[in-house]
């Protein structure tokens, strides 16, 4: 089995995020910039067809040489190979199109993405790509187990989960759930030695569409201060929450 | 150039979010001066849509779309954008509905945007507002293909009632049995319970109730509410809750009027997830847990005292507004 794990390269979930030239692009200043984290639980669980299955494993993005770093992680965490398909990923119809050309090239049996980049949150990628490709799709994945061809997966739906049956070729939206939390690695030296002998190739975008266009940001208004209630005086929060807020 | 709406059902009866979507259509209908016709599969009360703006209802009744299939419905709502000249496609933000956008959006080669608050700024150019970085901005996003897909945040936009009514029509399109390829073949799912995705009300707690047995007064108070119950990810990690209650920026987003937090403290990926909730209410301890700065209402002190306090309140206040 061969798989594509595709990685997002996003601002780690605890940065501050503000706008520039104008509120026009996202201020990288100070960020620091890690796998998705619906990518991460996406590569550990390819880990695992790596290491119970015998799968190759690469991994994919769309992205500047800026992005390296981080798919280089992947590597050091285990993926055979790495592809950085030289593009600055503005919109994700134009991300799932390459990827497309990627996994064309590379001949893929499972596509691993993520259900959202936790950037744009977009959520559209998977979805785009699995059709684009005309092959089988199973988002908001919570656990796939995979024999032969037969493919078994979950996902999350709301209030509940839906088990799904279905076969290779496939592409996942996965996130938490996919693995345990306490599986994900976290790159020893041996890893980050062995990264830099792993091959990553740099591939030009082709020719796609550009669908949607970032033109302004905003940052949120400010919040009011907290009205803070008495634990004494119950009362006034179910009246505040009455009268005030009107939600109850 | 008609807008085209796709009104999510479940068991026949339209959700909540149909409505609110069909609400936010009928507005960009206004802007376009044009109509909006809904699409709708295996629903029974189409009759209620006229309400909201609709002026036309494609019903498509077909028993290979009993259960939620992304592909089949991607393909109904497409071949209902072909048959409608649709340019403009509103969808909602259900976990059903995220799965089939994007397969819609390619089927059409079209842009699709998601999480958007508002209606559209301009329609010429496209330019919607929709939330980036896990609700910590807005970006303003120019579509640019000729047809456009809109996913409309829940609770973003609200329902707006009128006194139209809409003339239903049988549609019935071609099924391909190559879409079953993905086949659903168990679901497991809380019936009569309200969900986080689609409650008005939610409450949620955190490490701060120490074990998995405190969950009772969580669930009371829900009860009380009519509320869905939710929880920080440490809790699901450690399996005091099942992982579907987990919530936050790596969990499911929660965009409801009133959310109320026992107990978590408010790190910042928490409060990604939790932020488009109108409401909020923190009930904590420690005065200096960073959830206060986020809250619009907040309560210092042992949640152990104050929500069976808070139950026994709210169910006075209940009885008397019965
Ligand atoms: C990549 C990444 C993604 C993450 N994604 C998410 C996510 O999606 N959702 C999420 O929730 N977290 C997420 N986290 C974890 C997050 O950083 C916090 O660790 C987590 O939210 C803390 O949960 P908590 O508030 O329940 O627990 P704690 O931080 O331990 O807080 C417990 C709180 O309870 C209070 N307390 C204690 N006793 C009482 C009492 N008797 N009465 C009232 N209050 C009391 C304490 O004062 C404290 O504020 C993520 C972390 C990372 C690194
Ligand atoms: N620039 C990119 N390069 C590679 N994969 C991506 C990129 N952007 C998105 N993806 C994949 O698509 C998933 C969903 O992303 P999105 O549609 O941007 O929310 C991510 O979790 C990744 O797996």
């Amino acid at each position: 089995m061969k798989i594509l794990v595709c990685i997002s390269n996003v601002p780690d979930t605890t940065s501050k995020i503000n706008f520039t030239e104008g509120d026009t692009k996202f201020d990288t200043n100070g960020v620091q910039f890690v796998i998705n984290p619906n990518d991460e639980f996406g590569l550990t669980r390819a880990m695992w067809f790596k290491e119970k299955q015998s799968a190759i494993v690469h991994v994919a993005t769309v992205g500047g040489p800026n992005s390296e770093s981080t798919i280089r992680k992947a590597l050091a965490i285990g993926a055979d190979e790495a592809i950085r398909v030289n593009a600055e990923p503005t919109d994700g119809y134009f991300v799932a199109q390459q990827l497309a050309e990627v996994v064309k090239n590379g001949g893929y049996d499972l596509i691993i993405a993520g259900r959202e980049s936790i950037d744009y949150n977009g959520g559209m990628v998977p979805g785009i790509l699995a059709t684009l490709l005309d092959i089988n799709f199973v988002n908001t994945c919570i656990d796939l187990q995979i024999d032969s061809d037969n493919v078994t997966a979950t996902r999350e739906i709301d209030g509940g989960k839906e088990k799904i049956a279905t076969s290779l070729p496939l592409v996942i939206g996965g996130q938490k759930g996919l693995v345990d939390e306490s599986d994900l690695r976290i790159p020893n030296m041996r890893g980050i030695m062995m990264a830099r002998k792993k091959p990553l190739n740099v591939v030009e975008p082709i020719d796609a569409i550009r669908a949607t266009n970032d033109v302004k940001f905003e940052k949120p208004e400010p919040k009011g201060a907290v009205k803070l209630v008495d634990a004494a005086n119950i009362e006034e929060l179910i009246d505040l929450l009455h009268n005030e807020a009107k939600v109850i | 150039m008609s807008v085209l709406v796709y009104t999510e059902s479940d068991n026949g009866k339209f959700k909540k979010n149909a409505l609110e979507v069909a609400s936010y259509a009928s507005e960009v209908a206004k802007q376009l001066s044009t109509n909006v016709t809904a699409i709708s599969i295996n629903a029974t009360e189409n009759d209620s849509l006229g309400a909201y703006g609709v002026t036309k209802i494609l019903n498509v009744n077909n028993d290979q779309l009993k259960t939620f299939n992304a592909k089949a419905y991607a393909n109904v709502i497409s071949e209902a954008v072909k048959s409608e000249e649709a340019q403009v496609i509103i969808v909602s933000s259900s976990s059903d509905t995220k799965y089939l956008a994007p397969i819609l959006a390619a089927k059409l080669s079209a842009g699709y945007v998601s999480n958007v608050v508002a209606i559209p700024e301009s329609t010429s150019p496209f330019l919607v507002k929709r939330t980036v970085f896990s609700n910590k901005g807005f970006a303003y996003t120019q579509i640019t293909t000729n047809i456009k897909v809109v996913g409309v945040s829940s609770n973003s936009f609200g329902l707006v009632e009128n006194s139209g009514t809409a003339q239903i029509e049988d549609f019935n399109p071609a099924i391909n049995d190559s879409d079953f390829s993905t086949k659903s073949i168990e679901i497991d799912k809380v019936v009569g319970k309200a969900t986080i995705a689609d409650a008005d009300i939610v409450v949620s707690g955190g490490r701060g109730l120490k074990s998995p047995e405190n969950w009772g007064m969580v669930e009371e108070l829900a009860n009380v509410l009519g509320a869905a119950t939710a929880c920080s990810k440490p809790v699901s990690d450690m399996g005091w809750r099942p992982h579907s209650e987990h919530v936050g920026q790596t969990g499911k987003p929660v965009a409801s009027n009133l959310y109320i937090a026992i107990g978590i403290s408010g790190a910042i990926q928490h409060l990604a997830g939790v932020s488009a909730s109108k409401t909020k209410v923190v009930i904590n301890i420690d005065p200096e847990a960073p959830f206060f700065k986020a809250a619009d209402y907040g309560i210092v002190g042992d949640a152990f005292e104050v929500v069976p306090k808070l139950i026994e309140k709210l169910k006075e206040f209940k009885a008397q507004n019965a």
